[in-house]
């Protein structure tokens, strides 16, 4: 053991030593609660010499009582009592008291609680200074060894963390409805302009959206979502590319498609379609659409933003005519904003864009 | 194998040879990424597969190799939470050598799906040990001639350590403690950072 029992005698007709290997952080108590030995590793904790003192003037119970006489510490007996150390660092103990024969006094053995770990560290104790049969060390061990499992669990959340963001930014579909979001649009736009293939754009909003949110939730707004997704893919081709690029705002692209005039019917078709109310939980949603369209043979030159902002202002024209239908855009003259512009503005005259189809 | 011992692994032929022959390795093993994770679990024949990788990368035996991997494993710094954990095992060497019969429930304690080599350790005389070890994959007993090479440092006592083969399955080394306190050791304390 580390040290060696501070006594010259000890209960149990143990020699001092052999108690202490036993339990090195025993107190033999006389009936009236002096200190007559103490286990070496108590001896460590403890200020100064604490034979002939009285245990209550080193220790207070937990929760406090008086601690004195000998008829408070026959009451101590046979109970878990939790004590804790007067002077700094006020070290916690658990332990247990038993009453030896006629006028031997009391055997009392402690342990730390919980707070084992910062005990050791305070008072720099090793693993000599627990009994062989004692647990600690094995705590210590278990606490160091789950610190370091969890540190790795830690940096592996980070690194998996980082890794879905990087995901997410390279994803290209829409979590929501399954259909391609912004991204897969704008690389859909980049392939059919960089191989000069002739291509439809429409730009469709949903009617009413914004009512339903409110009067019916937004479970209600996702699920709205999700069906007019499945409308718009059922309601196109498989090479068609369907995206969705903001809240209620999706882009509709037909590859081969060239005559602005063969989009009328399938925008007339989805808005339809859309007109029919969607049941939530038994309450109908009801909403519509407003479209609008441009193809790319229609420019010199198409690029994808101006296509799109093009698309956008013909819908704006959707919108302000009544909402409800589909206006394709004509290159004559076309108006100086969009609908994100100066506020709602009408299309100028002669502007054209033209309504080619309304709901039926 | 458990992810912990294949990182093990990664960490050695890196801090040990440097991240490109790592890289060389995981490619050569065809692994199809380039760090293990320790905390999962991957096929046995992954480590077989760095561990063939490496003995052709770095042209050494694989004995060698392996007992190095137990040198580095409890004297490099970036382990010295292992190192620690080991320390925890015992107050001497020979303690620690009584307490590898312990090891695998230890370190199932710690990570419950960490499957260890099971040891049984023997003694002809008081100085005279043979730790049997029941290991997978095969060679791990060089493993622990390394592990056990570099704790009696640790402890700073002087041992005489020979791999004695492979029989069944079942690896022996032979230990022969020359003096348990043959020079000061390095220091452990029971809370990580202080020293007594």
């Amino acid at each position: 053991m580390a040290g060696r029992p501070l006594t010259p005698a000890a209960p149990l007709g143990l020699p001092p030593k052999a108690l202490a290997q036993l339990m090195p952080m025993y107190l033999w108590l006389s009936a009236e609660g002096v200190i007559r030995g103490a286990g070496p590793t108590l001896g460590k904790l403890l200020p100064g010499n604490p034979l002939g003192q009285n245990l209550s003037a080193l220790f207070t119970l937990r929760p406090p009582r008086a601690l004195g006489d000998g008829a408070d510490l026959a009451t101590l007996t046979g109970v878990r009592l939790q004590l804790q150390l007067k002077s700094p660092p006020a070290t916690s103990f658990r332990g247990i008291a038993v009453a030896l024969a006629e006028g031997q006094g009391i055997l009392l053995n402690l342990s730390f609680g919980i707070g084992v770990a910062e005990a050791v560290r305070i008072h720099d104790l090793t693993d000599a200074d627990f009994a062989p049969t004692d647990l600690t060390v094995e705590m210590l061990y278990l606490s160091e060894a789950k610190s370091a499992v969890l540190q790795e669990l830690r940096a592996m959340n980070r690194r998996l963390q980082q890794a879905k963001v990087a995901a997410e930014e390279q994803a290209l579909t829409d979590t929501l409805t399954g259909l391609a979001n912004r991204r897969a649009m704008d690389q859909a736009l980049d392939r059919l302009i960089g191989r000069s293939a002739p291509f439809g754009l429409a730009h469709l909003d949903l009617d009413h959206f914004k009512q339903v949110n409110d009067s019916h939730g937004h479970g209600a707004g996702d699920r709205v979502l999700q069906v007019v997704a499945r409308v718009l893919t059922e309601e196109t081709r498989t090479g068609d590319i369907v995206a969705r690029v903001g809240g209620d705002e999706f882009v509709l692209i037909f590859p081969g498609l060239a005559q602005i005039e063969a989009m009328g019917p399938i925008a007339e078709r989805i808005i339809a379609r859309l007109s029919e109310p969607i049941d939530y939980r038994g309450e109908p949603c009801r909403l519509s659409a407003s479209i609008g369209m441009t193809v790319s043979s229609l420019y010199a030159k198409p690029e994808a933003d101006r296509m799109l902002s093009d698309a956008d202002r013909a819908l704006y024209a959707s919108k302000s005519g009544g909402r409800s239908r589909a206006t394709a855009w004509s290159l004559q003259d076309p108006p100086p904003t969009d609908r994100r512009g100066r506020g709602p503005q009408p299309p100028t005259e002669g502007s054209a864009p033209a309504v080619v189809a309304k709901k039926p | 194998m458990h992810g912990l011992i294949n990182r093990s692994i990664q960490s050695f032929l890196r801090d040990t040879y440097g991240q490109p022959l790592w890289l060389r390795v995981a490619q050569d093993a065809r692994l199809g990424f380039e760090n293990f994770e320790a905390m999962l679990a991957y096929d046995d024949a992954l480590t077989e597969a760095v561990l063939n990788a490496a003995t052709a990368a770095l042209d050494r035996p694989r004995e060698a190799l392996l007992e190095d991997l137990g040198t580095y494993l409890v004297s490099h710094p970036n382990l010295e939470p292992l190192r620690r954990l080991l320390r925890f095992g015992g107050v001497s060497f020979v303690d620690f050598l009584h307490s590898l019969d312990d090891l695998p429930e230890r370190g199932r304690l710690a990570v419950p799906d960490l499957h260890l080599p099971q040891f049984a350790l023997v003694s002809y005389a008081p100085n005279q040990f043979v730790l049997r070890c029941r290991a997978e994959p095969p060679g791990f007993g060089h493993v622990m001639v390394g592990v056990l090479r570099a704790m009696a440092d640790d402890y700073g006592a002087l041992a005489m350590l020979d791999y004695a083969g492979r029989l069944a399955g079942v690896e022996s080394i032979s230990i022969e403690l020359l003096e348990a306190r043959f020079a000061a050791g390095r220091p452990f304390s029971l809370i990580s950072g202080t020293h007594p």
